[in-house]
């Protein structure tokens, strides 16, 4: 981000403005973040790409199953209403 | 054709892990452009590692060293199924893929996206290249933005929505006549199920407004599974789970009108998150998701055991 980094002084004008129109947003940082909201897009969301991937989450069905079973997990007791 | 591809066909069918014990982390893909190197700017990768990008017809894609002790096959699938390790991976992951999407267009990778080296990944950008670009042009000038709706029947019971409240009439006068216990249980389920319709529908009046109002911005929607469970945060039922594409410079008049959704609806949540890196809308596109046409669905179809992702892959 500029302004809080070091190597911001070469950058050319153009950029400069493009990432000051972005440095504008409130962003989604660090820990602010619900992790139930990142885990909604990092293992339902991003691309999954072929090729010669020593792992990616989508190919693991187990982790997978496990981790949505923490995500969603409902007690018994309380059936969905709506 | 290049380097990479030279490398990559002289090393294909029988290629081995180079013996350095490192691979290569990759978080996110983008176009090879000034843009993207300047994004990087002071970010690192996973346990400090520097990010740099691998180049490959016109696109690159931005990775990290990592040692394979700790994010081969068998170390990740192990950290992916704890907890903790996966909220520190996830949180990981997401710090560069947000730096990266302030300053330019990019492909959020799915987590947990290793190569054998970048040799791989030059190979991968080359065999999805065209597809990779037209996702990208796809998300080039727009965000995602995240809406949920929450059902919060504590909130609709509070004295401020007394008026409102549905099961005030039912409710005994303090000087009413003794009833049998029967008769009380009766009466009191009966009050309890009039509470929970008119409930649902204020609910659902929510879900229709806010996704209604979200349509006239979003160019496209994704619906993800209603959050429950020990993750889930805030109060209420969650009940609507949406994420939206919306071009950057409408966000304010989207946000605004969303957020405006529930006036006047006690006992209902809009939760608006964003602007994130556009992780929903990074699959393969199939038809674009009809944004207006089902947004004013019932919201039992809207929240109820949907798969994870409308646009399943």
């Amino acid at each position: 981000m500029p302004g809080d980094g070091t190597p911001w002084d070469h950058v050319p004008r153009a950029d400069d403005v493009l990432l000051r129109g972005f440095e504008d947003e409130p962003a989604l940082a660090g820990r602010s973040v619900a992790l139930i909201d990142l885990l909604d897009r990092l293992l339902n969301g991003g691309a999954v790409l072929a090729g010669d991937v020593v792992l990616s989450v989508a190919d693991v069905d187990l982790v997978h199953i496990d981790l949505r079973a923490v995500v969603r997990s409902v007690t018994a007791d309380t059936p969905v209403v709506w | 054709m290049n380097a990479y591809d030279d490398a990559y066909d002289a090393h294909d069918d029988a290629y081995a892990a180079p013996d350095t014990g490192r691979l290569s982390y990759a978080y996110a893909v983008g176009r090879a452009t000034p843009e993207l190197e300047i994004a990087l700017g002071p970010a690192t990768g996973m346990d400090g590692a520097p990010l740099r990008t691998v180049a490959a017809h016109g696109l690159a894609a931005v990775v990290c060293d990592v040692p394979e002790a700790a994010y081969g096959e068998r170390a990740l699938r192990a950290r992916l199924e704890d907890l903790g390790e996966l909220e520190e991976l996830a949180r990981a992951h997401h710090s560069v893929v947000e730096s990266l999407a302030r300053g330019a267009t990019v492909l959020p990778l799915r987590l947990a996206t290793v190569y054998l080296d970048d040799v791989r990944v030059a190979a991968m950008l080359r065999d999805a290249g065209p597809e990779l670009a037209a996702l990208l042009g796809r998300l080039e000038g727009r965000v995602e933005w995240g809406v949920k709706v929450y059902a919060d029947p504590s909130a609709a019971a509070s004295p401020s929505a007394g008026t409102t409240r549905p099961d005030t009439p039912d409710a005994p006068a303090p000087e009413a006549p003794a009833e049998s216990p029967g008769r009380a249980y009766l009466r009191q389920r009966r009050a309890q199920r009039t509470a929970r319709d008119e409930a649902h529908r204020t609910a659902q009046e929510a879900v229709r407004r806010a996704l209604a109002a979200a349509a006239e911005y979003a160019e496209d929607r994704v619906t993800h599974r209603p959050q429950q469970g020990e993750l889930a945060t805030g109060s209420g039922q969650n009940l609507a789970n949406e994420a939206f594409l919306v071009a950057r410079d409408r966000s304010e008049e989207f946000r605004a009108a969303v957020e405006e959704a529930d006036r006047g609806l006690p006992g209902v949540r809009i939760e608006v998150t964003g602007p994130w890196a556009p992780y929903s809308f990074a699959t393969p596109v199939r038809d674009p998701a009809p944004v207006r046409e089902d947004a004013v669905r019932e919201p039992a179809d809207a929240a109820g055991g949907r798969e994870e992702d409308s646009r399943a892959r």
